[in-house]
């Protein structure tokens, strides 16, 4: 929901990024308010998945130019981990699978450390156990999940529901969910699309990359950005996904060399 | 080899020590040690010229002094004690320690006992087995324990018996300069079950040497769990060996651990000498700073259908230095063995150092055996992942390294254990990064 007098959460001017010596990112602007839903679609190899890891704090990528304001502090200034304490959260296209941690003792372990930064009370495993169950309902998930090691064998729809599980309980401030209906069939797709649709509030914001709208018909955006070649070339309302879907990238991208 | 071999003053040392050992009541028992004294005084020190002994150096061993051990010294055990084990029997710098022992009520047809005690009451029973699985002819070090043979740990499992509490065998190590030879009998008849705790601690953060042989003798039917600790003080010298003779369709399932010691060495040799043998053999070193741990295995198939999986892991962090030799000899007649071998390392720092070898001798036609070893570091992607979800760094590197490890610790069948294990190794990860 767009409220213009709503308070900006993120704020990108200029940004520039390489990988490997590679310049992705060629000058991003962006301005998240609380309250909003983004979504950044564009083809493949635009640049969308490298502004995520970027914002989060991927350490293959440089930044090399721009700004990037986390509800008004230099968001560059801070670690990966101190990003996430800080209210920022990455839903992974590619969730790390990490065989020996059970999945129960890491969503503990990262809700107590992010509880803790917030100067909030730490639960122990039978409490924590009591509040995640309740979260994974929200998703549809058994809790059998919480035995297993972290992402170990999932299916790649119960990777992603694990995922918005991690938002659910680290309940950020802005979230940037990489390309979260990738994988999931239809029912999934619903399942993870409620999941997130309950969690957004006037107080936060969720940026969505995506290369197909299949994912706004569950979530609805405020703003599509179409990016391509390291920018944003143009930006519109919902109905700018669904010209996308009809259309293709093609003619926006005509149109900007055009207008070049 | 030249008869000029270099001697070695610490271990003619050791084998003046064993000459001057009073003699056992029984005959064949002072047999046995008189050729074992014979072969350790033949016998020259291994060094890195051996190919056994390549990447493991024996030069702390020239840096400790035989004093003869004194009185025991007061010993805390309660911070060794097992809950899951009511029976324990604890030695003290290598001599049963009855006022610190548990000897609680056993099934019938299970007995533990010193081997004094043993030798007393039942002689027969361990006269076929004792020095008779370990051989001494090649090993100066087990030579040297049966030449020092006077005390030790014997478990007999009778025909179909079965215990299922652990038995707790703790060897604590309390004064500096201390030489034990820590001695362990088990005996699993037909078809009987155990599991024995064979665990190396110490009391003391001086240098000693621990020079410690287990045989293990496993009946037709019979399955031995054994659970190897070796926790001794960062200072130590720890070498050992275990040799595990299987019966037709015998099993054994071991989990052997090393934290402790600046140098230890375990050669475990199973010999499958009936068809249709199991053997699981887990192996985890978790060292750091200037520890050495060198794991050297050999599964010998000499009969058909035997299984044998393994898994060694470490854990390297410093300038700590870890060795794994993986022998499987495949016998002529040992057709369908079925063997797989896994070794896994991982470095924590930049002087970490890891020298891993399958070593694999298969003379039958119709066997499977695998093989596999990897050295690496902990796994960028899963480092950024834990981040990404608020964890420290610190956090996130201890959390992997502690999952790596916990792999091995987790098959431990004593739930206390693997408790108390793995906070050792969060703590051990913690200190090494």
């Amino acid at each position: 929901m767009i409220n213009s007098n709503a308070k900006t959460l993120l704020d990108i001017r200029g940004l520039t990024a390489t990988v490997a010596g590679v310049t992705i990112l060629k000058g991003i602007d962006l301005t998240v308010r609380a309250g909003e839903v983004h979504a950044i679609m564009g083809p493949n190899g635009s640049g969308k998945s490298t502004l995520a890891k970027v914002l989060a704090g991927h350490p293959a990528y440089e930044v090399t130019g721009g700004t990037v304001l986390f509800e008004g502090n230099d968001l560059f200034a801070l670690a990966a981990e101190a990003r996430a304490r800080a209210g920022l959260f990455l839903g992974f296209q590619y969730p790390v699978e990490i065989p020996g941690v059970s999945n129960s003792s890491f969503l503990r372990l990262a809700y107590n450390t992010v509880q803790g930064a917030r100067g909030k009370d730490e639960l122990d495993p039978l409490e924590f156990d009591d509040y995640v169950r309740e979260k994974m309902k929200l998703l549809e998930m058994s809790p059998e999940f919480l035995d297993r090691s972290v992402n170990d064998g999932f299916s790649g729809g119960e990777k992603k529901r694990n995922e918005i599980l991690q938002m659910a309980i680290l309940e950020p401030r802005v979230s940037i969910l990489d390309e979260t209906d990738s994988g999931l069939d239809i029912d999934a797709l619903r399942i993870v699309a409620g999941g997130v649709n309950k969690l957004l509030t006037a107080e936060n914001a969720c940026v969505l990359v995506t290369h197909y709208q299949r994912l706004l018909n569950y979530i609805t955006p405020d703003y599509v950005h179409v990016m391509e070649a390291g920018r944003i070339i143009k930006t519109g309302d919902k109905a700018l996904a669904l010209e996308l879907e009809a259309r293709g990238y093609d003619w926006l991208l005509v149109d900007t060399k055009a207008a070049a | 080899m030249s008869i000029a071999a270099i001697k070695h003053p610490f271990v003619e040392a050791l084998v003046a020590g064993g000459r001057a050992l009073p003699a056992s009541a029984a005959s064949w028992l002072n047999t046995r040690r008189a050729a074992a004294l014979e072969r350790a005084n033949a016998l020259s020190v291994p060094t890195t010229r051996d190919e056994e002994w390549r990447f493991t150096d024996l030069a702390p061993l020239n840096k400790l002094r035989v004093e003869a051990s004194s009185a025991a010294a007061p010993v805390d055990v309660a911070s060794f004690a097992v809950p899951e084990a009511a029976f324990r029997l604890t030695f003290v710098d290598g001599v049963y320690a009855p006022s610190l022992s548990s000897r609680s009520a056993l099934p019938a047809g299970v007995t533990v006992s010193s081997l004094a005690e043993a030798l007393t009451t039942n002689p027969a029973l361990i006269e076929p087995h004792l020095a008779a699985h370990a051989g001494f002819d090649r090993q100066v070090f087990t030579a040297l324990n049966t030449a020092w043979l006077r005390d030790g740990a014997v478990v007999h499992v009778a025909k179909n018996a079965v215990v299922d509490e652990p038995l707790h065998l703790l060897f604590i190590a309390a004064q500096k300069d201390a030489v034990s030879c820590p001695r362990c009998l088990i005996v699993a008849e037909t078809g009987a079950q155990c599991t024995v705790i064979e665990d190396y601690v110490s009391a003391t953060d001086a240098a000693y040497f621990t020079n410690a042989v287990t045989e293990i003798a496993i009946a037709p039917n019979a399955r031995v769990r054994h659970v190897r600790l070796q926790r001794e003080s960062a200072a130590a010298v720890h070498i050992a060996s275990c040799a595990v003779s299987l019966a037709k369709d015998a099993a054994y399932v071991s989990q052997s651990i090393a934290f402790g010691a600046r140098l230890s060495r375990y050669n475990l040799d199973v010999v499958h000498k009936g068809e249709g043998t199991v053997a699981v053999i887990d192996g985890l070193a978790l060292i750091s700073g200037q520890q050495c741990a060198d794991t050297h295995t050999t599964m010998d198939h000499a009969q058909p259908n035997g299984r044998c999986t393994q898994l060694h892991k470490t854990i390297v962090g410093g300038a700590a230095h870890a060795v794994f030799n993986g022998k499987v000899l495949v016998r002529q007649g040992a057709q369908l063995t079925n063997s797989a071998q896994q070794s896994r390392n991982l470095l924590l720092s930049s002087t970490a150092r890891v020298d891993t070898k399958p070593q694999l001798e298969i003379f039958a036609d119709d066997v499977k055996c695998a093989h596999g070893a990897t050295v690496g570091q902990l796994d960028a992607e899963q480092l950024f992942y834990l981040k990404s979800r608020g964890l420290p760094d610190t956090a996130a590197r201890n959390l992997l390294t502690y999952a790596f490890g916990a792999e091995i610790v987790d098959r431990i069948p004593v739930k206390s254990l693997v408790a108390q294990l793995e906070k050792t190794v969060m703590a051990q990860t913690q200190a090494s990064v």
